[in-house]
């Protein structure tokens, strides 16, 4: 019998860890990585009250699906455009990218 | 402590474990790596919730197809010849903005009364057949929203990804 808060603690280290990383991290491609480990720390809390408050119509579930899939849309896409940005800029740097910086 | 929980802290360690590496490792290629641990761990954390089809889906979709994804791009984009480039100046910033929000999300998981919620003593198992029923009937309309969204998506990254004439 594990508890529900246990799940949501769980959640909670992994969504740290994808803003500590987004924050931290400076190359593209390491802060896509870390937003992913943000976006399956959400699934998880899904699929956790979906299992443990509101099994209805499987909810939780199909949340936690349709973020896999989106995910999946965000990840090529943005993985694309750092290619392309490496193929303009020749870095993946976000530091370096501030042509439209204020 | 059940056998159970003794699972869960197995499985949750090694997924932290894995995204520990993500966030801190040096090398850019040992991330990538921690990052399949994490996300596989995740895969198993929807076994113990009972979700056998969603571990499923994450084990093909994270842990294979997106972390290949990762690796090719890294390899294209040549990151390990940059190792300077991994972390920047704002580490300790981002480090108290990690520290704050975990102290406030562990603090409303565990300070939230979920049994006056009407939450369960133990997950819910659910039939698989059950599951795709009600994708195909209730949820449908978003169901194919997604698959346009996604089908949008490929085809952008396609568009983005490919070398121009002549270049």
């Amino acid at each position: 019998m594990i508890p529900l808060e246990h799940f949501l603690v769980l959640g909670a280290i992994l969504f740290s860890l994808g803003v500590y990383g987004v924050l931290a991290r400076r190359n593209a491609v390491l802060i896509i990585m870390s937003v992913e480990l943000m976006l399956a720390a959400v699934s998880i809390n899904f699929v956790a009250f979906a299992g443990y408050i509101a099994p209805e119509e499987f909810r939780g579930l199909v949340f936690a699906l349709f973020v896999i899939t989106i995910a999946a849309a965000e990840v090529g896409l943005a993985l694309a455009i750092v290619l392309r940005l490496f193929r303009n800029r020749t870095t993946s740097n976000v530091d370096e990218v501030d042509t439209l910086r204020w | 402590m059940s056998y159970e929980e003794g699972i869960f802290y197995l499985v949750a360690t090694v997924t932290v474990l894995g995204g520990l590496g993500v966030v801190l490792a040096r090398n850019v290629v040992h991330a990538a790596l921690f990052l399949i641990v994490a996300l596989l761990g995740v895969a198993a954390v929807f076994l113990l919730l009972a979700a056998e089809f969603l571990a499923i889906v994450q084990t093909l979709i994270y842990g294979a197809a997106v972390t290949i994804l990762v690796l090719f791009v890294m390899m294209l984009t040549r990151v390990r010849d940059v190792p300077q480039a991994v972390d920047g100046p704002q580490k300790p910033l981002a480090f108290v903005v990690g520290a704050a929000l975990l102290g406030v999300l562990v603090l409303a998981a565990v300070s939230t009364d979920w049994g006056a919620l009407g939450a369960r003593e133990s997950v819910q198992l659910v039939p698989l057949r059950d599951l795709g029923s009600s994708l195909f009937r209730f949820w449908v309309v978003p169901f194919i929203l997604v698959a346009l969204v996604l089908d949008v998506a490929m085809a952008g990254a396609i568009i983005l990804a490919r070398s121009e004439e002549g270049e």
